[in-house]
């Protein structure tokens, strides 16, 4: 399972990695062995088997619409990078 | 000369109005000071988890049942990932192959009835708010940027899907009146375009009449009335049909409406193609909604305004039964028919006053039965005093109504003493004028005055 | 002065409960030995000064602690402070545990050996050029150098099981949903459990009754059966199984095989009936399902780390720039790598291939487990295939590193509760058995265990330590 550059620099731009030069051709070769390896579930007839996506038979967990206490502005910004006038700062 | 119809589907998002969000329990924060509403689960803080809300499950469940969807055996939640500074876990919890709501349809009445069908109903979240600032007004930095509010992140969001079955901005606008009126009886969302808690994109293609053809087709985004939507929708068609007769082909794009200029603009578009990469939410278990709750909730729904509709036009027409509708007037005007007074003057007297919350109907009717006895200024006091606690008609109306003459007299004679350009007019021939007198007469009672009594006043005295 | 390298818990809490020791003195007593060994072995990534009323804990620092930076061994979380707690420290706390601070860990708990954190490498106490094993290598280190009592760590793929087997601790991975993940820096959320590490299986039972349990904040989460201490010597009336491909596995190194099969036959001796079991698919496919699933997740988990709210942000004047600087930057090349692959296998044209399938496979290995699990009441192999293994072996090699955890995956992946104690010495390093069990089995496994630990006498204090 041989993964293309253009492929590598799709999925990184997918994820928001700027991948250096270095960084693209070395994940290239590393990612083509894991998906060999990984690749290798293909090869099981899994014909009318549900797929799982949780290991527990849970169903209907809710929350009543009832308010709890939200934090304080000053906590919720305490960790921003870049706050302004109780904002959250980005660039444009 | 082909002919071309419009082919118009509409994906409508709906803000629901549970006190809390839809994964945390933070209260829904509409006009809160920003960053007021949050928490570690809606601004996504390493390791917060959501849990869904109760309320707004059952919610689409009764939006679903009014619709005629089928309520699915088993919902799922699931990622949609994206990044957006407005989507601060980088995925939205939303719902993919398995909605909670699936098909449907709205019959909506009028003189040329048509009816929509619904692909699904499905619940997720809304993103936060971003202000776009800047661009050197003083600001500390001057430079552009953004600026995010979570205190909307996360607030519970119905997306409704529509199929393809609209044919002009007509029909979408009536549409989306009807279903409008249908989310605000249920109670789960004052689902105004204005305030964002009701947004619709349409999707837009045309077709040579009577063809079954799907072309390609646009979205347009960022309408912020029905009014809006219809005309969007027709510059669409209009821009698409010149593109076809000129021999071109339409390609696929998102275009926002510009209403000042009524033309299309090219929507601010992501760098690469959207990829969402969906699969089920594993912070969360599936939903399946017991039998009995569907059961319960479906006994629940109240009067449907498409069968309201319906039920008011035999004694009103179809479009006074829509206008009474879908201006939420109907509550009112039952309760005056029920009271006796007749379906015309009924809805005539719902659609001239406007009848507060918790009007004391019993009594409203009273003041109908004794509109034309009234003048408009002391039956609009009346109608306006009817929510008010121990509001009697019988005591507005009579008791405060003066007939006195003795009372009245001097009050007729300081009005005429006011105004004598008006009284040379009047007794120069503009009879016009009596209502003015009148309505003076009455502004100095505060519309108490018998209106027989004053006008027999005033003709008395402009004749001597 | 209190000798904390032997001290259990269950012990150091007698002597605060006889009167015979603070909490303080405890703590203290915890502290130097930080003072003296920490230096070399680097477990602490933080240490912290609140002193509780009763003995002293160290948390792996994926988890979430209010007022205490939580950097889950990434540079991108780096002056990261929580605003809450996470239930499992909430648990921890109330019950007066004192934090001693915050183990290292492989960047975001991927990796085997810690040597992905970016903070450097924590050390093995048997042998400071060898690895603790990953991703919790911080706490089991700690616990094994008497640096803390005992610790809690995170396990998705064997990150409890496998470093606890290579520093002689126990180690539990309990069933998936019995402890709460809320405030856990999440790597994959369908695999991702909380668990003790302890030296004695007693005190990994108690610190496991301390945390579990149904949270309303984690919807995964369900009520657990009271915890036994266990306390007796034998393993009467236990079925246990042997499955052939995980004792017969390519890479298990002849003294790791060893030192199982001599508890394989103390299990015997102590009146288990034993047999031979057959989990083929699972051992074949366990490894590829597990590096699509956890990457999956991870690549959607790790997402929230863009600079906007909290965490390092990489300097620019345009949003996707700064998205894609702050991400490459502030990412150790091990979760970019499991975020590529994860982006991979959910992209369009390739999930039905790569995520789906593996969701499939997952369904089977339950399934596999499931009728094993109709004969037996618990399996054995070995933990990890090998012992500790020297820093640098294999870390530029991720499909070697990775098969680190053959033998570990299984299990999570069926979302069952595995214990890893330790069963002798090969080469002078620890060697871990892992006892695996049906959901909700832990009571078992800690029968199990605490006899087998008995019997076999393991001196859990590394022997240059001594
Ligand atoms: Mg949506
Ligand atoms: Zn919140």
């Amino acid at each position: 399972m041989e993964i293309s550059r253009e492929e590598v620099l799709h999925v990184a731009k997918l994820a928001r990695l700027a991948l250096t030069e270095e960084e693209v051709e070395r994940f290239r070769g590393q990612l083509s062995a894991i998906l060999e390896a990984v690749g290798k579930v293909s090869e099981l007839d899994l014909e009318g088997v549900p797929p799982t996506s949780h290991p527990l038979d849970l169903v209907n967990v809710l929350a009543e619409d009832e308010p709890a206490p939200s934090l304080a502005r000053e906590d919720a910004l305490a960790n921003a990078p870049d706050p302004e006038d109780g904002f959250f700062g980005v660039p444009p | 000369m082909t002919q071309w119809e419009a082919v118009v589907g509409l994906e409508i998002h709906v803000q629901l109005k549970t006190r809390t969000k839809m994964f945390c329990r933070c209260e829904t924060g509409f006009g809160a000071p920003p960053n007021t509403h949050t928490c570690p689960v809606c601004l996504a803080h390493p390791g917060a988890l959501p849990v869904p809300n109760r309320k707004a499950v059952e919610w689409t469940i009764r939006l679903g049942l009014a619709l005629g969807s089928e309520i699915a055996e088993r919902a799922v939640f699931a990622r949609k990932n994206y990044f957006y500074p407005d989507n601060p876990k980088g995925y939205q919890i939303s719902q993919y192959d398995q909605p909670l709501c699936v098909g449907g349809s709205l019959a909506v009445p009028g003189v040329e009835p048509f009816e929509i069908g619904f692909v699904r109903a499905h619940l997720e979240e809304d993103a936060a708010k971003t202000v776009h600032v800047g661009g050197g007004t003083g600001r500390k930095i001057g430079a552009e940027r953004s600026l995010i509010d979570f205190n909307r992140g996360g607030t519970p969001l119905v997306e409704i899907v529509a199929q393809p079955d609209i044919r002009s901005a007509e029909q979408a606008e009536r549409f989306l009146q009807l279903l409008r009126q249908t989310i605000v009886a249920l109670g789960i969302s004052d689902a105004r375009m204005e305030e964002g808690t009701l947004r619709c994109d349409a999707n837009v293609s045309v077709r040579p009449a009577g063809s079954d053809e799907l072309r390609t087709r646009w979205e347009l985004k960022n309408m912020n009335s029905f009014r809006y939507i219809g005309r969007g929708i027709d510059a669409a068609v209009r821009a698409q049909v010149a593109l076809y007769e000129s021999g071109e082909e339409v390609e696929q794009h998102t275009y926002d409406y510009e209403p000042e200029t009524d033309t299309l603009t090219p929507h601010r578009s992501k760098e690469e193609a959207d990829d969402y990469r969906y699969f089920a939410e594993p912070d969360l278990v599936p939903v399946e909604p017991a039998a009995a709750l569907v059961e319960r909730l479906r006994a629940d729904l109240p009067l449907l305004p498409a069968d309201a509709i319906r039920a008011r036009a035999e004694a009103l027409g179809v479009e006074d039964a829509w206008a009474l509708v879908t201006t939420d007037r109907d509550p009112a005007y039952l309760g005056l028919v029920a009271g006796g007074v007749s379906e015309r003057e009924a809805y005539n007297f719902t659609m001239n006053q406007s009848i507060p919350a918790g009007a004391d109907l019993g009594e409203l009717v009273k003041v109908a039965k004794a509109a034309k006895e009234l003048t408009r200024e002391a039956l609009s006091g009346a109608v306006a005093a009817s929510a008010d606690a121990g509001f009697s008609a019988d005591a507005y109306l009579g008791q405060r109504a003066v007939s006195d003459t003795g009372e009245l007299e001097p009050l007729v004679d300081a009005v005429l003493a006011a105004h004598p350009g008006q009284v040379e007019a009047y007794r120069g021939g503009k009879d016009g004028l009596l209502g003015f007198f009148v309505g003076q007469v009455m502004k100095e009672t505060g519309g108490r005055a018998n209106p027989k009594v004053v006008n027999e006043l005033l003709r008395e005295k402009l004749a001597s | 002065m209190i000798d904390t390298l032997r001290l259990t818990a269950e012990e150091a809490n007698d002597l605060l409960t006889r009167g015979e020791a603070s909490s303080r003195e405890l703590f203290d007593a915890y502290r130097a030995a930080i003072d003296e060994r920490d230096g070399e072995l680097r477990c602490f990534l933080r240490l912290c000064d609140d002193v509780g009323e009763r003995i002293p804990i160290a948390l792996k620092d994926v988890i979430g602690t209010k007022g205490v930076e939580t950097t889950a061994g990434s540079k991108i979380l780096a002056g990261y402070v929580p605003v809450y707690d996470s239930t499992v420290a909430a648990r921890v706390k109330a019950r007066g545990l004192s934090l001693l601070g915050k183990t290292n860990t492989d960047e975001f708990a991927m990796g085997s050996s810690t040597e992905n954190s970016a903070f450097g490498p924590s050390r093995n106490p048997w042998d400071p050029t060898r690895v603790p094993g990953g991703s919790g290598g911080g706490s089991a280190a700690a616990v094994a150098a008497g640096l803390a009592p005992w610790a809690l760590g995170s396990d998705t793929g064997g990150s409890i099981k496998q470093p606890s087997a290579l520093c002689g601790n126990v180690g539990l991975r309990p069933t998936y949903g019995t402890v709460s993940r809320y405030g856990i820096v999440a790597f994959a959320s369908s695999l991702d459990q909380v668990g003790p590490v302890t030296k004695t299986v007693r005190d990994n039972a108690f610190l496991y009754s301390v945390v579990s349990g149904r949270d309303p904040a984690d919807s995964t989460t369900v009520d657990v059966p009271p915890v036994e201490l266990p306390e007796g010597e034998d393993l009467k009336g236990l079925r246990v199984g042997v499955p052939v491909e995980m004792r017969d596995a390519p890479g298990i190194e002849p003294g790791v095989a060893d030192a199982v099969a001599r508890a394989v036959a103390l299990c015997e001796e102590l009146g288990a009936e034993v047999e031979e079991c057959s989990l083929p698919r699972s051992v074949e496919y366990g490894l590829p399902c597990y590096y699509l699933i956890a990457p999956a997740e991870a690549s959607s988990n790790l997402a929230r780390y863009d600079g906007v709210r909290y965490g390092f942000r990489a300097a620019g004047d345009e949003l996707t720039a700064v998205y894609e600087r702050t991400r490459d930057e502030g990412f150790g090349d091990e979760p970019k790598r499991r975020i590529m692959l994860g982006t991979y296998a959910l992209s369009a044209g390739y999930y039905d291939a790569y995520y789906g399938k593996a969701q499939q496979v997952r369904t089977m290995i339950i399934r596999e487990h499931g009728e094993v699990f109709e004969r037996f009441d618990l399996i054995v192999s070995a933990t990890s295939p090998t012992v500790a293994f020297p820093i640098g072996a294999r870390a530029d090699d991720p499909l070697a590193m990775y098969a680190s955890d053959l033998l570990t995956i299984p299990s999570c992946v069926a979302g069952l509760p595995g214990l890893s104690i330790p069963c002798g010495l090969s080469e002078g390093l620890p060697v871990g058995l892992q006892l695996i069990g049906p959901q909700l089995a832990e009571n078992t496994l800690f029968r199990a265990g605490h006899a087998l630990e008995r019997a076999l006498e393991f001196d859990y204090v590394p022997e240059r330590l001594r």
